[in-house]
């Protein structure tokens, strides 16, 4: 296998890992606010912008490796 | 620098989405992944049901030893269009309010969205210093929300799904995000947080961190919104692209139906990401706020 080969499947292999950690990130993040809210229902409004807030944050992060990974397959 | 690195970004999707398409058709078949993706990516000309309208095009000017391309494209049209769509959606819903004091039908409806802004965004976020900031939160939202909705009009495009856009409203949000912080703090005190607060010593590494920092917040949520907007067209292509390589009317049955679906989860997303947008660039002109009521020298996010 060359190194442009190797620079796809890095780039592929980072895409996924990425993704996995995301999923896993944003998952965790919604179970807890779900059960927050299903715990106490009259703080569900705070808890989903909180949520929201925290799961643009991972996604950004996201983002930013899958950015990495984009400009490692383009080289 | 931040807007090479984003550009240069935005330039190697583009690319590598154009280099996936070329390899999707290897065996000399008409490439109909490059030919789909061309009605989402910008273009010199217009899409209209009578065929194409084709754009005034200028030779780049230089400035400052940069060519800059001031040619109007597909996106540049849709931004103006949205602009003035903005402009006049105001106007008349504000004077329909003033006069009928109930507002009803659509007025009503923007109304709603406004005072959701006004009180669970800035308010939340800032406090009563946020009804000062308001006008730029509304603005952002229905800003990013029309030209999010008009990509799913047909004929339509989507200028949010072109990251020079993005990037201009990053820069915006990161102007704000700064202004309101030192507006808040005073400079004396907006610099002293760039240390830290930490032992002299450690200064060397610590500004750098945070001036780095500065720029990661606004530089996510250029790349959030583009890559969000563009992320539900090319899974519409990709999906699209299936009848054209499996050439049946019965594999059309599943794609289009796909489609669908995802055309709906797009006018979700297209409210979503104005939302995280607007609420995000809040968050960060609140936590530069909030950095005032405390004394220079403590711990802050």
């Amino acid at each position: 296998m060359d190194a442009i080969g190797l620079g796809y499947l890095a780039a592929g292999i980072g895409a996924a890992l990425t993704i996995i950690g995301a999923g896993h990130g944003i998952g965790k993040l919604a179970a807890a606010a779900m059960e927050a809210s299903g715990r106490q229902p009259e703080v569900a409004g705070p808890v989903r912008t909180s949520m929201l807030i925290a799961a643009a944050l991972i996604e950004g992060v996201t983002f930013f490796s899958l950015a990495i990974c984009i400009i490692l397959a383009t080289k | 620098m931040q807007q090479e690195a984003e550009l240069m970004a935005g330039s190697a999707a583009s690319d590598t989405l154009q280099a996936a398409a070329a390899h999707a058709a290897p065996h000399g078949e008409e490439n109909i992944f490059a030919e789909l993706l061309h009605h989402v990516q910008d273009a010199p000309k217009l899409e209209t049901p009578f065929g194409y309208l084709y754009l005034p095009q200028f030779e780049p000017v230089e400035i400052l030893g940069m060519s800059i391309d001031f040619s109007i494209t597909k996106h540049v049209v849709f931004l103006w269009f949205a602009a003035a769509l903005l402009c006049l959606t105001a106007v008349v819903v504000a004077r329909r309010i003033a006069r009928q004091r109930v507002p009803s039908g659509f007025s009503n409806m923007v109304e709603a969205m406004a005072l959701y802004v006004r009180d669970e965004i800035a308010l939340y976020t800032m406090g009563a210093r946020g009804l000062q900031y308001t006008p730029y939160l509304l603005t952002t939202f229905f800003f990013i929300l029309l030209m999010n909705l008009l990509g799913l009009i047909p004929y339509g495009a989507t200028s949010t799904s072109n990251v020079n856009v993005t990037a201009g409203l990053a820069i915006i949000a990161f102007l704000m995000i700064q202004a309101s912080a030192i507006r808040a703090q005073g400079v004396r005190h907006y610099l002293a947080h760039l240390t830290g607060g930490v032992h002299w010593a450690l200064w060397p590494i610590m500004v750098p961190i945070e001036i780095i920092g500065l720029f990661t917040k606004p530089f996510a949520l250029c790349v959030r919104l583009f890559a969000n907007m563009n992320g539900g067209h090319i899974v519409i292509v990709s999906l699209i692209g299936l009848i054209f390589l499996f050439r049946s009317y019965l594999v059309a049955i599943a794609p289009a139906s796909f489609v669908v679906g995802i055309l709906f989860l797009e006018m979700f997303v297209a409210l979503l990401q104005a939302y995280i947008f607007t609420m995000l660039t809040a968050t960060f002109m609140g936590l530069g706020m909030a950095e005032a009521e405390h004394d220079g020298q403590g711990a802050h996010a």
